[in-house]
Parts: structure tokens; C-alpha cells; sequence
């Protein structure tokens, strides 16, 4: 019954949905993660650049993962600017935890229901020239619709890492999460590098809504499916680990794939978040993280 | 009269004279809109139980109260159990998973706790989903009497139903602001690790907290499948009551019980009214807004905004 | 017996699509007195409204029709309706609103069984007529009197919603052996499923793969891929719009063949879709409940869909309006006649008349059992055919979606195989 061509292709194939969930989920690993910012609206950031994307794409035919490139700065700087918004009325007043929370839930409905009401209910998709296409290797197959923006995954988070590791700035952020402390030391201004590092995050989103909406159509509610998944990501990884965060999505990818290809569909979303629930039960510093307080 | 006791006469004649109101209006629009205002007054005064008194966010409100509700469906099919034994059955199913939850996630920084109860959300609505007794997908139907032992109408009768379980939830959380139980859960809220040093059994505390609230969410959700008739796992695990337990909370104030029935009273009417006068997908743009807008600007919620004013009255 | 009600049901049709030719009959007189006020709810927003939005549309372009006509019972007609969110829980309350508070007259459903199921017993307490839109066996369990339901599935969906695919497989040649099923884990997409087992079984066939998969799903190719390996002869998909376009983009690129592909696929029949697949389209098998064919053009309907279109048009949403508008003018056709029929708003006159005669309608003539189902499925099977591109303007032309099966709607011929070569 265990046909290996047909495991092989879930695991492939699940490994390319599990790119998709990491560039999804490496911006919260980012805020969440290193900045302590429980940003729940993230998925829904991303949804609203898959829709800005689709209409900027739609009718030009402009690609949508070059097009994500453009507007990630767009939104970075949105992004930077809700920070500020969330230190001066949250983090400053030290009542990040339940009201920050609250604040990012109000803006994900916000976010959600202006698409509504500004794209209406239907579908919003973008043709793309690579939309059928299918690379073969051996009796594996890579459909591009998949592959590519698993690839523009993959390159944005080497070039995060990079930048996290060679940078000034980057170092700063990660010295952020490590230890706020420290960065007073280096003579860096903690408010400053975490906006950065925030606005990074949110275009981080917009990367992520050009792979979605090459990989599937979407709708305004269509984050709702990811908000698990993405937590789950970045808390499986352990929070603040990057790369754990890119095995993590992966290993997500995979556990779903091959449970789907198995056991059937029906069972894939519980057997990903009883590994999280064991996870957390077990190692709840994660796969990869440090032991947290 | 001691407060304690003054408190519940209140709750009681608040309770008397709300039914003798909206038998005067008698019709049903007011019983159906009454329950639901009253089961989100259940809801947010549970939710506050964790969240105000210990300062854990449950993210699973969703959860607890379709646990509640698909408890009824269950032992309405098997044994065809009368509705309160149901709604009582239901506080226990949720109570225990409260206590699962807070066993399983409890010994971890708050936020974890906030996403274990996400996932819980995902994995019951996953199970049930794959039930077939409980409908499984397709939904169940409950059909209800035409009235109940001394109701004439169903409806009076499912919303005195929550009207009491909504009161009892009340005096359940102003017990427990003036217990020990309640003075243990502000010293965690205020330092836990603080807490702990001191001798406070914080696990346990927290615990019997997760479970109270939980049971409560599953009370609330019990009378549902009446209420609808029909009940599906989107509609029963909807995000909705998550946000809106929440919403009406930070809304009307953590700091007590009053807090989250004036959020919930406020927020509720708020939306019962805008169902059916704005009537479109604006009607949630209100409430996120309102969300932001309270939570940026008064961070203690309307009982924050009455107790700072109340306070500047005093001093001039 | 039966001709002499087809005589009056067309009579009644006649005067319904001659708008403006009532010239000398009095019935364009301007309508007067207090409008006949009608209460419903519908999804305007949440996970339903892509078809609660154009179902709403045609609603009111029956409204302004019948009130340029001189109204209802010589009254004009007005629409009351509240957004129901896509969800359940809101809609006991809005019905007790309309009922209690608005005091409409006339009460029809929102659409599809979530939201059908939740008003039942406020209008079951209250006696009213309730004509439901897109229900699957809502009224099974309530056993209510005076419902009809505007679904052509009847009331045998477990078994007779599959057996047009079955019956136009049946014609190919080798006659196929094996099936696989996979579907979206939802009442519909369930029953439509149980069907095609039912009929796979009737007609001996094997079923070599059966899954159903839950509403989060991501990718399909695990689906796809797993169906490949199995090799079946037929595919028999029972999805809903975002799944619908994750399985056939899935199919294209796994290149998974099939001699015949589709099933109770809904999503295709809704315009944003068919623009979103195009020719990828070509050859699928699916089940509909309407197509623009020489053989399926009744009496208003084309005058329905150009007025549809052009209110559509302005909006920017589901310009064909192929799939739930013309349902949704039919149930006020219903509507319409049964309160003609009843000569009164008497909610028990209305109720019976739903159950007595035949109501011809745009999408045909309609006789609804005492559970308020069709007395006849009309589940119409379409096979999509020379697609080019993109434009939308080719699915408003016959040929485009033609019909299989039903014999007596039949108009081209099956092209076998899949995709299309």
C-alpha cells in the first residue's frame, strides 16, 4: 500500500507548502518572536497585500511576486509607523500584554472587513504565465505555481538571516531580542531598532501575500486559516529562532502533506496542532528555542 | 445585610424585574435579543475570570462554548436528557477541559497559554467535524418544544434560562473577587514569579480559575442548540464569540466584574441594533474600531473612564 | 386536470413577462394602498454573501418588475432585509425582528441550509409561508407544511444528485469501471458525495479512491496526486468555489486524466471562477442548475438575465448571474403566484396553494411534494466546451456549457476525456 513515489511527492510537496507557511510565519517569528509584539493581525496583513497585489496585478499583468517586492517598502513603512502607534499607547504604558493583544485583534477585523467592503465578497486571483506549468524531476513533480514563490521564500529568508547576522542594524535587532539591556551598551536606541525590525516584519507580510496569491485565490477572510498555522509555526520553532522557524514551517508542511496523502485530509489540521499542543506540553521552549522565562 | 448577600438580592430583583419588563413588551424579538446580549454577559464575565484576575488570555472562548453547546446535541441524541441537566452536564465537559488546558499549558508564560487555546479551538472543531453521531459536518438538528413546563413560549424560556446563568455567573465572579481565591489571582497577575516566591499555590490557582471560567463558556453555549434549532461546527467554534467575549471585556474594564457586563451589555445592544439597522459588513467594522479606539485611549475600559472621573469629582 | 393548470400557470407567465404590453387588462394600474411589506435575511457579508449579494440583486429587480406590473394583490411590494453575517445565530433574532417589530407581511429565506434551518421554528410558532432558497432537506426534520424549496436537488439528494454524471457516463465507450471521490467535508458537498456512491453502485463501478477533505485545506495536490495513482476512469468532485479552483489548478498541473472529470463541483457555475479558469474548463462534467441552451429558455428568463446584468454591471460583482439569481427570482415567482393563488396574505391560504398547483417560473415550471422539495431533481449536468481565454461574454452564449442531462434539456454531445485535447 506505501507507494514510495507517492510519499516522495508528499514530501516534496509539502515541503514546498511548507515555504509558503514560512515566509508567512518568519514575520511573526520577527515580532512575536524577538520583539515580544503578538501582532494577530499579521495574517491579515498579508491578505490585504495579496489583495492590493492581485488589483495592482490583475489588470496589467504585472508579476505578482516582482510586485510584492515593490510594495514590501510600502508596507514596511506602514508598519514602522504602527509600531510607534503600539509603543506609545502599549509598550510605554507597560500594558502590552491584554490590551496590545486586544489592539492588533481589532485590527485584524478592521483590516478584514475594509476588504470587504472595499473588494466585495468575491475572489480576487492573478493570472500568472507559469499558472499550469509543472517541472518533472524523475517521477516528482514541481509545479511552478508552488515552486516559485517557495524559491522567492527561500531567498528572502536567507537574505534576512544574512542581514541579521552582517549588519549593523541587524545585529542590533537581534541583540534586541537577546537582551534589552545590551543595546544601550552599543549606544543604539532600543525604540528605534525595534521599529525597525517591525516594519521589516510587516513587509515581510507584503512578501508573503505576492507567494499567496500566486499559490492560491483569495478572499478578505482568507487569514483565518493561517492565523493557527503561523502561530503554531513560531511557537513549534521555539519563538525568536529564525531558522528553527524555517524547519518548523517545513516540518509543518510535510506532517500535513503526508497525513493528508495517508490517512486522508480530514485528519491533517489535528495531527499538526496536537504537535503543537504536545510541544508545548513537553519542550515548551520549542524545538529550537532557548529556554524562555 | 452583609454586601455579599446584598449583592445577590439585587442580582435577584435586577433579574425579577428585567423578566416582568419584557413580559409587558411581550414579544419575541425582545426574549431572542435578551438571550443573546445575556450570553455574551456570561461569556465576558468567565472570560474576565482568567483574563482580569490572573491575567491569562484565553483565545479559546470559542472552544469552551461550543464544547457546551455540543455536549446538549450529544445527550440530547443518546439519552434525550432534559436541557438543564444538559446545561449542567456542559459546565462540567468545559470545566474539565479548562482543567486539562491549564494543566497541560498552565506552568508556561502567559502568552503560551493564549495559543494552546487557539489550537484547542482547531482540534475540537477538527474532531467534531469527523463525528458523525454529533452531526459531524453537516450540522445537527435540535428541535425544540413549543414551551416549557410553566413557560408558554420556549423563547421566555431560554432567555430566563440565561438570565439565570448569567446572574449566578456574576455572583460566582463577585465570590470570587472577594475570596482568597481571587486575592491569590491578583498577586500572579501582578507578579506571579513574585507570587510563587511568597507561597502562593499559583498552579493550583490558576487552575480551579481555568476551570470555573471554562465551565462557565460551556453553560453559556449549552442552550445554543435550542436557540438556533440548527448547529453546524463553523457557526458552534466561530471565531465571533472569541472576539466578542474579549472585546466586551477590555471594553467595559478588567478590574471587575461590572466591567464586563457593562462591555457586554453596551457592545451586544450595540450590534443587535446595528444587525438590523446599518446591516452590513460594517456592523463588525464598529466593533473592531471601537475595540482600538478603547483600548488606545482608555486602557481601563469604560469602568476605568467612570472610576477617573469619579476620582477628579472627588478632588475639586 | 393537468393541462388546464399549464394553460392558467402560462397565462400567469405571460402577463409576468409582458411588462409593459398590459395595455387594456388593468393590471399596470399604479399600485395602491399600504405596500405589501416582505422580510428576509441574507449573507451580505461573511463566507455566503458571493451568493447572497446576487441573489439579493435579483430579489429587488423582481420587486421593481412586479411593482411596474401593479403589485401584489393591487398593493406595490417592498423589501425588507437584514445582513445575517453568514451566520446562523443571528437569524432567529432578525426574523423575530421582521416578524414581531417590522410586522411584514410575507417572509422568505436566506440563502442555503445554515441559515434557512435557524428561522424554521419563529416561522413554524408563527404559521407563516416560507419560501427557502437553496435549502438541502431543511424541512426533513421539522416536517412544516408551508415551505418550498428552490433547490433542484429534490428531495432525494443522497441518491439522485449524481445520477446525471452516472447516466452520461454510462455512454462512453469502454463503458468506465472505476470512480474516485474526494470532497470538501460539508453538508452539501457530503450528500453529494453519498450520491455518487449510491450510483456507483447501482451501476457497478468501483470506487478506487474516497476521501473528503476539511474546509482549511491549502494545497490539493495531495488529493490529486493520490487519485493519479490510483487511475480511475471517472473523477467525481463534490467542492465548494475556493477548493473547486485549488482541485482543478491541482489537476492541470499533476496532469491527472480522467475520461470524465467533475461532479457536484459548485464554484464554476459562479462568474469570478469561470473567468479565473477559462479554458482550463474544457471538457469538465458539472452539475448546475441552469444554463443559457436554446433547450432551457423559458418565458422571462432572458428578459430577467439582461435586467440582472445590467444592475450587475454597475456593481461589479457576478455579472453572469447564472447560478443563485435566477433561483432567487423564481422563489419570488413562488411567492408571487402561491399569494395570487391564495387571493389573500392568509399565511395558511398561502401555505396550501405552495403544495397545489404547478408555478411557472424562469427557471421553468416548478411543483413542490408536502416537504416543500421538487417533486421532480433537476440535476442538470453541463459539460463545458470550446472555451478560449478569459472572456466573460462567450458564457452568456449557447454552446458554451452544454447540457447533457437531462434528456429533456440535452443539447450537444459528451466530448470524452480529460482535460480536453
Amino acid at each position: 500500500m506505501l507507494d514510495p513515489v507517492l510519499i516522495a511527492n508528499a514530501v516534496v510537496s509539502g515541503l514546498l507548502l511548507g515555504c509558503l507557511y514560512a515566509i508567512a510565519s518568519m514575520g511573526l517569528a520577527v515580532s512575536f518572536g524577538m520583539l515580544d509584539v503578538v501582532n494577530i493581525a499579521h495574517p491579515a496583513m498579508m491578505v490585504l497585500a495579496s489583495c492590493v497585489i492581485a488589483a495592482l496585478c490583475a489588470p496589467t499583468g504585472f508579476d505578482p511576486l516582482l510586485a510584492a517586492l515593490l510594495i514590501a517598502p510600502v508596507f514596511g513603512l506602514l508598519g514602522a509607523g504602527l509600531y510607534r502607534l503600539y509603543h506609545l499607547y502599549f509598550e510605554r504604558r507597560g500594558d502590552e500584554a491584554m490590551q496590545g493583544l486586544a489592539f492588533f485583534f481589532g485590527l485584524m477585523i478592521v483590516i478584514e472587513v475594509s476588504l470587504v467592503l472595499v473588494y466585495g465578497a468575491d475572489q480576487r486571483w492573478v493570472e500568472t504565465g507559469y499558472g499550469g506549468l509543472s517541472l518533472g524531476l524523475g517521477p516528482v513533480g514541481l509545479p511552478l505555481r508552488m515552486l516559485l514563490p517557495a524559491l522567492m521564500s527561500l531567498a528572502c529568508i536567507a537574505a534576512l538571516l544574512l542581514w541579521l547576522r552582517r549588519s549593523f542594524t541587524g545585529r542590533a535587532v537581534a541583540a534586541v531580542a537577546q537582551d534589552r539591556d545590551a543595546l544601550r551598551f552599543l549606544g543604539a536606541d532600543p525604540i528605534r531598532i525595534k521599529t525597525v525590525a517591525f516594519g521589516l516584519s510587516v513587509a515581510l507580510a507584503a512578501i508573503a501575500g505576492g507567494c499567496l496569491i500566486v499559490v492560491q485565490p483569495v478572499d478578505a477572510h482568507s487569514g483565518h486559516v493561517f492565523i493557527g498555522r503561523v502561530l503554531a509555526v513560531v511557537i513549534l520553532a521555539g519563538l525568536g529562532s529564525l531558522p528553527g522557524t524555517l524547519v518548523a514551517a517545513l516540518v509543518f508542511g510535510v506532517i500535513e502533506n503526508v497525513t493528508a496523502t495517508l490517512f486522508g485530509p480530514a485528519w491533517s489540521p489535528a495531527v499538526a496542532f496536537s504537535l503543537l499542543l504536545a510541544v508545548l506540553a513537553l519542550r515548551p521552549q520549542g524545538m529550537f528555542g532557548r529556554a524562555h522565562a | 445585610m452583609s454586601r455579599p448577600l446584598r449583592l445577590n438580592v439585587g442580582l435577584a430583583a435586577a433579574g425579577v424585574a428585567l423578566i416582568l419588563i419584557l413580559r409587558l413588551i411581550d414579544n419575541d424579538y425582545a426574549w431572542y435579543t435578551g438571550y443573546v446580549i445575556l450570553q455574551y454577559v456570561l461569556l465576558a464575565v468567565a472570560w474576565n475570570i482568567l483574563a482580569g484576575y490572573s491575567g491569562y488570555v484565553n483565545f479559546g472562548t470559542a472552544a469552551f462554548f461550543a464544547a457546551g453547546a455540543y455536549t446538549t446535541i450529544l445527550l440530547t441524541k443518546a439519552l434525550n436528557l432534559d436541557l438543564l441537566v444538559c446545561v449542567l452536564a456542559a459546565g462540567l465537559v468545559s470545566g474539565a477541559l479548562g482543567l486539562g488546558m491549564g494543566w497541560l499549558t498552565l506552568r508556561l508564560r502567559g502568552v503560551y497559554f493564549s495559543i494552546a487555546t487557539l489550537s484547542l479551538a482547531v482540534v475540537l472543531q477538527t474532531l467534531v467535524v469527523n463525528w458523525p453521531y454529533a452531526g459531524g459536518s453537516s450540522g445537527a438538528y435540535t428541535m425544540r418544544p413549543q414551551g416549557y413546563a410553566v413557560f408558554g413560549n420556549y423563547s421566555e424560556f431560554l432567555f430566563v434560562l440565561m438570565l439565570v446563568l448569567a446572574l449566578g455567573g456574576i455572583a460566582v465572579a463577585a465570590g470570587i473577587e472577594r475570596s482568597r481565591l481571587g486575592l491569590g489571582l491578583a498577586t500572579i497577575r501582578d507578579d506571579e514569579r513574585a507570587a510563587a516566591a511568597a507561597g502562593v499555590p499559583t498552579l493550583r490557582l490558576k487552575l480551579i480559575a481555568t476551570a470555573i471560567s471554562g465551565g462557565m463558556m460551556g453553560m453559556a453555549g449549552a442552550p445554543l442548540p435550542y436557540y438556533a434549532s440548527y448547529l453546524n461546527p463553523e457557526a458552534a467554534f466561530s471565531l465571533t464569540h472569541t472576539i466578542n467575549a474579549m472585546a466586551m471585556t477590555l471594553i467595559g474594564g478588567t478590574q471587575g466584574w461590572v466591567g464586563p457586563v457593562i462591555g457586554a451589555t453596551l457592545l451586544s445592544t450595540l450590534q443587535q441594533g446595528a444587525t438590523v439597522t446599518i446591516s452590513s459588513a460594517g456592523n463588525l467594522l464598529i466593533v473592531g474600531g471601537v475595540l482600538i479606539l478603547f483600548v488606545m485611549l482608555a486602557p481601563k475600559g469604560i469602568l476605568g473612564l467612570i472610576r477617573a472621573w469619579r476620582g477628579r469629582g472627588d478632588t475639586a | 386536470m393537468n393541462g388546464r393548470m399549464t394553460r392558467r400557470g402560462f397565462g400567469l407567465l405571460a402577463t409576468a413577462a409582458a411588462v409593459s404590453a398590459a395595455a387594456g387588462r388593468g393590471v399596470a394600474q399604479a399600485p395602491a394602498g399600504e405596500p405589501i411589506r416582505i422580510g428576509f435575511s441574507m449573507p451580505l457579508s461573511g463566507a455566503l454573501a458571493g451568493n447572497g449579494r446576487p441573489a439579493l440583486l435579483a430579489q429587488q429587480v423582481w420587486a421593481e418588475d412586479i411593482n411596474a406590473r401593479g403589485g401584489l394583490l393591487g398593493r406595490s411590494v417592498k423589501l425588507v432585509f437584514y445582513d445575517d453575517q453568514s451566520n446562523g445565530a443571528n437569524v432567529p433574532g432578525i426574523y423575530t425582528k421582521l416578524l414581531d417589530v417590522d410586522k411584514v407581511d410575507l417572509v422568505i429565506s436566506s440563502y442555503g441550509t445554515a441559515l434557512i434551518a435557524p428561522a424554521m421554528p419563529v416561522i413554524i410558532r408563527r404559521g407563516m409561508a416560507f419560501v427557502s432558497l437553496l435549502g438541502s432537506s431543511t424541512n426533513e426534520m421539522f416536517k412544516y407544511g408551508g415551505t418550498a424549496n428552490i433547490s433542484p436537488v429534490g428531495r432525494r439528494m443522497n441518491v439522485d444528485f449524481a445520477k446525471g454524471f452516472f447516466e452520461i457516463a454510462r455512454g462512453l465507450n469502454p463503458t468506465p469501471a472505476t470512480l474516485s471521490i474526494a470532497g470538501l467535508d460539508s453538508d452539501f458537498s457530503n450528500r453529494a458525495m453519498e450520491s455518487a456512491r449510491w450510483q456507483a453502485r447501482e451501476h457497478g463501478i468501483r470506487v478506487v479512491y474516497d476521501r473528503a477533505y476539511p474546509p482549511s485545506t491549502v494545497d490539493f495536490s495531495p488529493i490529486v496526486r493520490a487519485i493519479r495513482s490510483a487511475a480511475p476512469d471517472l473523477v467525481f468532485f463534490a467542492s465548494y468555489p475556493p477548493d473547486s479552483v485549488g482541485l482543478l489548478k491541482a489537476a492541470g498541473e499533476l496532469k491527472l486524466t480522467a475520461k470524465m472529470l467533475g461532479g457536484g463541483m459548485v464554484g464554476p457555475q459562479v462568474t469570478a471562477i469561470k473567468a479565473q479558469l477559462g479554458a482550463q474548463l474544457n471538457n469538465l462534467v458539472c452539475w448546475d442548475v441552469y444554463a443559457p441552451e436554446p433547450t432551457m429558455t423559458f418565458p422571462g428568463t432572458a428578459a430577467f438575465l439582461d435586467r440582472y446584468r445590467a444592475a450587475a454591471e454597475a456593481k461589479g460583482a457576478e455579472t453572469l448571474g447564472l447560478y443563485a439569481p435566477p433561483l432567487a427570482y423564481a422563489q419570488m415567482q413562488v411567492l408571487e403566484q402561491a399569494v395570487t393563488r391564495a387571493g389573500s396574505l392568509d399565511q395558511a391560504a398561502i401555505g396550501a396553494a405552495l403544495h397545489r398547483e404547478a408555478f411557472p417560473t424562469i427557471i421553468g415550471e416548478l411543483r413542490f411534494d408536502q416537504t416543500g422539495e421538487w417533486v421532480e431533481e433537476r440535476n442538470i449536468y453541463i459539460q463545458y466546451q470550446g472555451v478560449t481565454g478569459n472572456d466573460l461574454a462567450q458564457f452568456k452564449q449557447p454552446g458554451t456549457q452544454v447540457i447533457l442531462y437531462p434528456p429533456q434539456y440535452r443539447s450537444g454531445q459528451l466530448r470524452p476525456g480529460f482535460p480536453a485535447a
